[in-house]
């Protein structure tokens, strides 16, 4: 369920990085926890992210939610789609649900993230601990 | 008492299912320093007559068949008689806020139909549920330009309704925001030059009102123009919305927002009346305030239910867009029973009768030897020079009259003036008497 | 369950009804003004073509008759206080006397303007001085403005009254104390006083944590915002310790007075300790809700605060007539145009004057009587999270019956099919899934055994038909709601159509 070649963090987002690109969305067990998704606000393009602060946030009916960025950089790219169809986060947050993509500030991610595997594992604690 | 529902019978029985002997067991988890040992130092429960009679008595130490020429953000028009008996329907006055949308309905669709009634009016394309009154509908809408610009500055005309800036300033002040007022010119209307000092990237609203506190409307194209310039949101104040039914709405700007007690509140000595925020749709997540909003139900049907509540306090909580909770739902219902019943022809008679209303007042006073004290365009409101040493209020009411509003309360530059209002409800010989007396 | 077990409700015709601009047909009108008596105006020779509007599209045309109907018709859909028990807890949903709808309507009072000449208005000054000395009486508070237009307006100005008190020793502070189970308007209305707020959580018994309190007090907090009884109906019995520590430590205690219904007439918060509190009008002086206001949020606080008042007050001059007096000038100025909802404390004073101190306490202890027979009904049926004694109102949670997949928010759709307004659903937050139920002193014990009688017939359908209760309502005109869509793709206003 948790591409391998993904990377996670323990508020739920997830970062893949192609060359000095990151790409961030939330992960499947994020959009299961907020339910129905109604509106997502994302961070202009040109701005500036920071690894563990706010970038944008998720609303579904009754909850907003802070999206933490898994990475510190600049913003590309942000998924402009998701205005019109914030329902796609509910269907494929791995994949056409992607939100932003960052230009890193330095060339690694930072330390700290998890595997899917772990990202499993964390996921089933956190469900049943 | 009249209003509890049991017997001593009742309660004792009800009582013991509680395992309780005394009603004082029920209140054990008050530690004893803060009970009350004594009875409150109030008279016993009085019957609905006497009831009835105190408010008589109080009523009859107030005005009582004046014909009144006050406006300055209340006024005075026909109210038909099915607002009053609509709005007292239980169903609506004894409901709560529409949590429950199965079971509210009723005043889930009246909303509705009041967010469709205010945009329509003021050409803008949302409206939200309503708010406290105009006076705060001002600072809520200087806040929300905050949130959608990210700036802090504004420039707020002086012809803006002095109490309306007064809260303002009180809302503002801990915000870390910069208020700056933009002066009048001889027309009334906001100084030529003014909204081009005002200009610049820090500039997050400007607020002028149309017909503003003189009576006068202002050059909405104009101001809009400027503000767009720097970027900055244009926000146009409303105090007398009756004025919609004739005035072109101010359709280039961002926020339209104001006090409807024009439209079917009664006066009530200064409340409760209802205030409106209108916007486009872009700005919508930025609004205070709640929102009705179409859907359908499980087997596909139309219903309506609160919506966007992401935005407000009870889920947001300290980051919501504004603290407000209560709307004014009873007097927003009262308004959209009175547009409803006036309806389209209806509303720009009225606004024609008090814009003709108006104009006779002002030429009567010309006449008199009074002038007015600014040259633009006025609706039914207008400021007479310095006429108020003449017009006394004993000298009014020995005539049954009430005059208008010395203006020197609010300007002391316009001591003297008098701010005079003309509605549809002020007879021509009364409107006559009214001139007479301000100008011998 | 089938129909017939439901003993307080049975199905009703209700009538359809389009929105008003789908009835409206061009010609059709329901208002004529008496003839112009001035000679009329061509508006486009008085204000500039350019500045005149042609007629509104859309704007509705239609008949007295269809007006009538109209609105008639959706009143039916609703459901108030007078149809039967409202039970949103902390909302107070009591009986609006039919009194005080006559005395706010007499002609003198409805039509009188606020700038109307001070003369002419001794009668409206009179009852606003008459409330405020009723108020205080029951708050044991020594000043109040009535000026606020809601509860929440009411926070803002004693938020405001607190910061300018404290700027005036020296130092306003940085931060507002908040319990978890404070309503979401205490840390909206912080925030717009320019504090940061901290949230204090409670502990086992549902109260103020005094060990989280002591640390959290210090010299940066201007003040705590209390909830007395809080959200759950558990008095703080506290108070005088948390009282002496915020006060020890510079710091002011604020009351958000939302449950005063449970203390009129049995404890003032003045002899308690706090310094200011805010009361909810529509909530505890059966003012009506109105479907979501007008309300009116009167401000009281000690005799330290009250120079920092709104402006005007009313004063009452050497010959007993009264005044507004607008020279205060330590005043936080004004937080709403001329003097308040006065029609709302029209109806205040009549409630008051026609319980007096007798009704006023009855009502009191048949609020709490009815909260505790409710309480004793449901327990063993469902699960009380926090077993210390409440006052007007107390919080269940829906933890066994989510056993079987039913939540809070289920079970308040099938209250409805049994003829009740639901509680309020998943409040306060400290409590999961929470049911919140005030009756109010205007249940009868016949409507509370029928409500008892519900909620456990709906306890056991969540058990043995859980479907039954997730579908519900079965009973009301439209079915549940479709919010998502409400949400993603908002229509919020009507458009005609074609074109538009």
């Amino acid at each position: 369920m948790y591409p391998a070649n993904y990377r996670y963090t323990r508020e739920h987002e997830w970062v893949l990085l192609e060359g000095e690109t990151a790409t961030v969305g939330i992960t499947e067990h994020a959009q299961k926890e907020l339910g129905d998704i109604v509106f997502v606000e994302l961070p202009k393009v040109g701005s500036r992210v920071e690894a563990g602060k706010p970038c944008g946030s998720v609303e579904s009916v009754k909850a907003v939610s802070d999206i933490f960025s898994p990475v510190s950089g600049s913003v590309t790219e942000v998924n402009t789609a998701l205005g019109d169809s914030p329902e796609w986060i509910n269907q494929d947050p791995h994949g056409k649900a992607w939100m932003v993509k960052v230009k890193l500030a330095s060339p690694a991610l930072p330390e700290g993230l998890m595997t899917a595997e772990q990202y499993e594992q964390y996921v089933r604690e956190e469900t049943h601990g | 008492m009249r209003y509890l529902p049991k017997s001593p019978e009742e309660r004792r029985a009800m009582l013991a299912a509680v395992g309780c002997d005394s009603i004082e067991q029920l209140f054990a988890g008050i530690p004893e320093p803060a009970r009350l040992r004594r009875e409150l130092n109030l008279e016993p429960g009085w019957s609905e007559p006497e009831v009835l009679r105190y408010f008589l008595e109080r009523a009859a130490e107030n005005a009582r068949g004046f014909t009144s020429f006050l406006g300055a953000g209340a006024y005075d028009h026909f109210r038909p008689a099915v607002v009053d008996a609509l709005i007292s329907r239980s169903e609506f006055y004894t409901a709560y806020t529409p949590y429950q949308p199965e079971i509210s309905q009723g005043t889930l669709q009246a909303i509705f139909e009041f967010q469709t009634l205010i945009c329509q009016l003021t050409g803008m394309e949302v409206a939200n549920a309503s708010l406290y009154d105009g006076s705060t509908a001002l600072p809520e809408a200087v806040m929300m330009a905050v949130r959608a610009t990210g700036r802090h500055r504004a420039a707020v005309a002086r012809s803006v309704h002095p109490e309306y800036r007064q809260v303002l300033d009180t809302y503002l002040r801990h915000q870390g925001m910069t208020i700056e007022e933009m002066p009048y010119g001889e027309d009334g209307r906001v100084a030529e030059g003014a909204l081009a000092k005002a200009k610049g990237d820090d500039l997050a609203a400007v607020v002028v009102q149309s017909p503003n506190f003189f009576g006068v409307i202002e050059d909405v194209t104009a101001a809009a123009a400027l503000a767009h310039e720097s970027g900055a949101l244009l926000i146009v104040m409303i105090a007398e919305p009756a004025s919609l039914g004739i005035v072109r709405p101010p359709a280039e700007a961002d926020i339209v927002a104001g006090e409807a007690q024009s439209l079917g509140v009664p006066l009530s000595f200064g409340g409760p009346y209802v205030g409106f925020l209108a916007t486009r749709e872009k700005f919508v997540r930025n609004m205070p305030g709640r929102l009705v909003g179409q859907t359908t139900d499980a087997n596909g049907e139309r219903g309506f239910c609160l919506t966007l509540a992401t935005r407000e306090q009870h889920i947001r909580r300290e980051k919501a867009t504004s603290n407000i909770c209560t709307n004014q739902a009873l007097c927003a219902l009262m308004v959209t029973i009175f547009l409803s019943t006036y309806g389209k022809q209806g509303l720009r008679e009225l606004a024609l009768q008090n814009l003709a209303k108006a104009q006779y007042a002002a030429e009567r006073f010309e006449r008199a030897g009074a002038s007015r004290r600014f040259s633009g365009p006025f609706f039914n409101e207008v400021v007479i020079r310095g006429v108020a040493q003449r017009g006394t209020a004993e000298r009014l009411a020995a005539e049954k009259l009430i005059g208008g509003l010395e203006l020197g309360r609010y300007y002391p530059e316009l001591a003297g003036d008098v701010l005079l209002c003309f509605t549809e409800t002020a007879p021509r010989d009364r409107i006559d008497r009214l001139v007479e007396i301000y100008s011998s | 369950m089938a129909d017939q077990d439901i003993k307080k409700a049975r199905r009703h015709v209700t009538q359809n009804e389009a929105l008003i601009f789908e009835r409206s047909a061009p010609g059709k009108d329901s208002f004529r003004l008496p003839p112009l008596d001035v000679p009329a105006v061509d508006p486009a020779v008085v204000l500039g073509a350019g500045a005149v509007r042609g007629g509104i599209e859309g704007f509705p045309e239609v008949s007295e008759i269809e007006v009538v109907r109209h609105f008639t018709r959706l009143s039916t859909w609703n459901y108030g206080v007078d149809t039967g028990a409202y039970l949103l807890g902390s909302c107070t949903m009591k009986y609006n006397p039919k009194i005080n709808e006559v005395v706010a309507r007499l002609e003198g009072i409805a039509n009188a303007h606020p700038l109307q000449p001070e003369e002419l208005s001794q009668g409206c000054l009179r009852v606003m001085q008459r409330l405020a000395e009723c108020l205080l009486e029951i708050t044991g508070m020594d000043a109040i403005t009535l000026q606020p237009a809601a509860g929440a307006h009411g926070e803002l100005t004693g938020l405001l009254l607190v910061r300018a008190y404290l700027e005036s020793k020296g130092n306003p502070r940085r931060r507002v104390l908040i319990p978890d189970s404070a309503h979401g308007t205490n840390p909206a209305s912080a925030m717009q006083v320019g504090y940061q707020t901290q949230s204090i959580a409670s502990n086992a018994r549902g109260t103020v944590d005094l060990a989280m309190l002591d640390r959290a007090m210090n010299e940066d907090v201007a003040a705590l915002m209390l909830t007395n009884p809080n959200t759950l109906g558990v008095f703080e019995d506290q108070i005088a310790e948390i009282a002496a520590m915020v006060h020890a430590r510079g710091g002011l205690v604020y009351m958000d007075g939302a449950n005063m219904n449970a203390l009129v007439g049995v404890s003032r918060p003045g002899d308690f300790g706090v310094d200011v509190l805010h009361l909810n009008l529509h909530k505890t002086f059966s003012t009506p809700h109105g479907g979501g206001g007008p309300g009116a949020g009167p401000v009281a606080v000690k005799k330290n605060l009250e120079p920092f008042l709104p402006v005007p007050r009313v004063v009452e001059k050497p010959d007993g007539a009264l005044a507004l007096d607008y020279n205060q000038p330590q005043s936080i100025g004004r937080v709403r145009a001329f003097y308040g909802n006065y029609g709302m404390l029209v109806r205040a004073l009549a409630y008051i004057l026609a319980n007096g101190r007798d009704g006023l306490r009855q009502s009191t202890e048949d609020a709490v009587l009815n909260s505790a027979y409710l309480r004793k009904g449901l327990e063993g049926h469902y699960e009380l999270p926090y077993s210390s004694p409440t006052l007007h109102e107390c919080v269940f949670s829906d933890k066994r019956q989510a056993r079987h997949g039913v939540r809070t928010g289920d079970i308040a759709k099938r209250l409805i099919d049994y003829g009740f307004h639901p509680y309020t659903v998943s409040f306060p937050l400290i409590v999961p899934g929470a049911l919140m139920i005030e009756p109010t002193e205007s249940e009868s014990k016949q409507e509370l055994d029928l409500l008892i009688d519900a909620l456990q017939s709906i306890a056991r359908e969540a058990e043995q038909e859980p479907e039954l209760v997730l579908r519900a309502p079965h009973s009301t005109r439209v079915g549940r709601l479709d919010e998502v869509q409400a949400a993603r793709k908002p229509i919020l206003r009507w458009k005609p159509a074609n074109g538009g």
